[in-house]
């Protein structure tokens, strides 16, 4: 079970860095979107993968019996879930407004903060 | 969106989906559940009434802005973890409260406190998200 | 938990938090909005500096959350490196926000500026205060997204397009840093940084320690700006607020250095030789690269983006030569940067402001208007170049004298060329902004800032030269982290053993109560 996930993992991984390399802004979103799901799910792999019994304390017990899933992987999960959820969220708005206000979704043609080089520092009186 | 089925639903809808999140919310103390989900149920209902009512009435159904839900609740998480400082404790350590009438009651906690913290600021940060999106189309 | 000084660690984080929320749910008041964030970074410096006092007479403090014990709760702790790093980013946000009081409007305000702020500085204290290595993710998140707004108030054109790089590859940085941790947990099955320290170096040889070292370093020295992936910040900083860029300059970066220093030093202190020996290289190439960048550019706040960089390479030297003499050098450099970054974006938007843009083409005679910014600019240009008596001096001396006893030929000559850049580059632009004469002869000042700004900038400056005349608090402080670096048992012990005793005392959290 472990390898049929591990290959997963390495199938998201690599689909993510092909749209990653995309130069739309789109594809990007996408990529950053697999590419935490892929860690997430790596992270569940890493916690060791049990057939045993939800991590909950029965009723009545002060401490869980023996036996159950590793807890911890799954906190970390939904931890990193709600934060690549917002992020994705606000990625999601920044690229609409940026299509917007840019009239592009191609990072390429993104120069208005990094316009091609304006030259000298002097102006022609100064030379 | 104009659908005369959808706003006919929305009225039962919205009631059971807002009560299944803060019984959702209030199940997590001790079972499956929690703030977190409990808070995406309620935003997700607050969303069906922004689709099918608009966004004017979706913000006066809300009272007020989600934002200042978000700030409270991320207020009420805060505080709750301070609570502890007057009993001793690390922060964040829950405080439980069992009063003399009723000793079985389970839910005056700081544990709860922070929960309905987190279903607050959940609720209000991704209304407030689903508004931002709404106003631009 | 009967001993209260373990609170300490708990306020430089809480009390941003605390104010964040309040400020949160009284979103659009921006007058009461304004006080709370006054206030509670103001708090936010007292309570940083109980704890460095603290920290200074008792040693290392620790608080385990909740009171689960800390090999499996998270811990807060403070060293002298932390919390000395805690007090410096509250003091430099404090004189940021009286610089924003003229820089930003009241729309601006109400955008939510003092909110993103204050959750700014949570992030950035509790990732200067965290011992546990996904609480800091979660920290870095935390400044991550609280960025993410600041860097879009104003909402020009130039701002959203530097926010999609921005966003996008920090996203990838914090990313691939989820992924080094998840593989150091699947290795060792802790997240405890004090517990890894013992751990990692416990784990059988055929462990892929040196692919997540290198993990370790790609990811935060993505966060730091090291070359070759520090091109997302010259092509963003730029952009926001002035105040915004000043405290994006002074602390993210840092954020970045702090956690390279505190893994490094804590979770791999030996071993991970491949990625050391990258370091050096890197170090250099990112000292040489920034400063070459400054030197290539015609645009003011991309000219002091570009020494960001080049100051994130001299911090990142410090910690390959890892000797006491070093990391004190290390420390102290940061404290330096924290203050002149911090300073040299505000001249840049004052700067601006008085020349009515940003192409140092466009600027010249601005001398005349104002020759406090005048001053003030080429007083900290100084100190950036590490020319003595200023702050930016002292740090250099002592990474060059121990790279030279380390043999670390290739850090001292980075060091020395990039400050011989980095003045040529001081000089060049205070002559070409302030001294030129303006083409139509008059002064063309359109605001030279107003007192505020004038008196945060003033502070900075001052402080950088009080710190470079009266260097040894400083240097002794540096010295105390970086023996506390080098020999962190005192740390260790605290995290792992002071929460045995909350296991006994607090231990109520830990059990259900029926």
């Amino acid at each position: 079970m472990e390898t049929v996930l591990a290959l997963l993992v390495g199938l998201l991984f690599a689909i993510s860095a092909y749209l990653l390399l995309s130069s739309s802004l789109i594809r990007l979103i996408l990529g950053v979107f697999v590419l935490g799901n892929a860690t997430h799910l790596m992270i569940f792999v890493l916690g060791r993968l049990t057939r045993e019994s939800p991590p909950l304390i029965q009723y009545g017990l002060k401490a869980a019996e023996p036996g159950i899933a590793n807890p911890l992987p799954q906190a970390l999960i939904l931890t990193a879930i709600v934060i690549s959820f917002s992020l994705f969220a606000f990625l999601l708005v920044l690229s609409y407004r940026a299509y917007q206000s840019l009239d592009t979704i191609n990072t390429d043609e993104m120069r208005v903060a990094e316009p091609e080089p304006a030259g000298t520092l002097l102006r022609g009186r100064d030379v | 969106m104009n659908s005369l089925i959808l706003r006919t639903a929305v009225p039962a809808l919205v009631g059971l989906m807002l009560l299944f999140s803060i019984y959702v919310l209030l199940r997590g103390h001790n079972e499956p559940g929690g703030g977190f989900i409990g808070g995406l149920i309620g935003a997700s209902a607050f969303a069906i009434y922004t689709i099918a009512e608009g966004l004017a009435s979706a913000r006066r159904a809300l009272i007020v802005p989600p934002i200042t839900i978000a700030g409270v609740g991320l207020l009420f998480a805060a505080l709750s973890g301070v609570v502890s400082l007057f009993f001793g404790d690390a922060f964040l350590t829950g405080q439980w409260w069992f009063p003399a009438f009723n000793p079985d009651l389970k839910y005056l906690s700081t544990v709860v406190l922070f929960d309905i913290g987190v279903y607050l600021v959940v609720v209000g940060a991704i209304v407030g998200i689903a508004f931002a999106l709404e106003e631009r189309e | 938990m009967s001993d209260m000084t373990a609170w300490l660690v708990v306020w430089p984080v809480a009390v941003p938090l605390i104010g964040a929320a309040l400020t949160v749910a009284l979103w659009g008041r921006e007058r009461a909005q304004t006080n709370i964030g006054f206030l509670a970074i103001a708090l936010q410096l007292a309570a940083g500096l109980v704890l460095l006092q603290h920290v200074w007479e008792n040693g290392p403090v620790a608080m385990a959350m909740g009171g689960w014990s800390a090999p499996f709760g998270i811990a807060l702790a403070a060293d002298v490196f932390g919390a000395g790093l805690t007090v410096v980013a509250s003091l430099v946000a404090f004189l940021i926000l009286i610089y924003s009081l003229t820089d930003t409007d009241a729309d601006q305000r109400r955008a939510g500026f003092m909110p993103l702020i204050l959750a700014l500085m949570t992030g950035v204290a509790g990732a200067f205060l965290t011992a546990d290595i996904f609480n800091l993710y979660v920290w870095f998140e935390v400044t991550l997204i609280s960025s993410f707004g600041l860097m879009v108030i104003g909402g020009r054109r130039e701002q959203l397009d530097g926010a999609v790089k921005y966003a996008f590859l920090n996203l990838l940085a914090t990313t691939f840093l989820l992924i080094a941790i998840a593989l150091l947990y699947g290795m060792t099955g802790t997240l405890s940084m004090a517990d890894l320290s013992g751990k990692v170096a416990a784990l059988p040889a055929d462990s892929p320690i040196e692919t997540v070292a290198l993990l370790f370093l790609m990811s935060l020295g993505m966060k730091a700006a090291l070359f070759p992936l520090h091109f997302w910040l010259p092509a963003a900083y730029h952009t926001p607020l002035p105040a915004v860029s000043a405290i994006f300059a002074a602390l993210l970066t840092k954020v970045g250095v702090y956690s390279l220093i505190r893994v490094f030093m804590l979770v791999f202190p030996d071993g991970a030789e491949i990625a050391r020996e990258a370091m050096i290289w890197v170090a250099v190439a990112t000292m040489i690269v920034g400063a070459l960048g400054a030197l290539a550019e015609s645009d003011i706040r991309r000219v002091v983006s570009f020494t960001v960089v080049s100051g994130v390479g001299v911090m990142i030297g410090g910690l390959a030569i890892g000797t006491q003499a070093a990391l004190l050098g290390t420390t102290f450099y940061i404290i330096h940067s924290i203050i002149i970054s911090a300073a040299l974006f505000m001249a840049a938007g004052m700067i601006s402001r008085a020349g009515g843009g940003t192409r140092i083409a466009d600027l010249a005679g601005l001398y005349k208007g104002s020759p406090f910014l005048a001053v003030a600019f080429l007083l900290c240009g100084l100190s950036l170049a590490g020319v003595p008596p200023f702050a930016g001096f002292w740090p250099k001396v002592y990474l060059v004298q121990a790279g030279l006893e380390a043999g670390a030929f290739g850090i001292v000559a980075g060091i020395l060329i990039s400050g011989f850049l980095t003045l040529m580059l001081i000089g060049r632009s205070f002559a070409l902004i302030f001294w030129r004469a303006a083409p139509d002869g008059a002064p063309r000042v359109v605001s030279d800032g107003g007192d505020l700004m004038k008196g945060a900038l003033g502070a900075l400056t001052a402080l950088t030269f009080v710190l470079g005349v009266y260097s040894a608090p400083v240097a002794n402080m540096a010295g105390r982290a970086a023996s506390e670096l080098l020999a962190p048992q005192a740390y260790i012990g605290v995290v792992l053993g002071r929460s045995a005793q909350a296991d006994a005392s607090g231990a109520g959290a830990a059990e259900m109560r029926p």
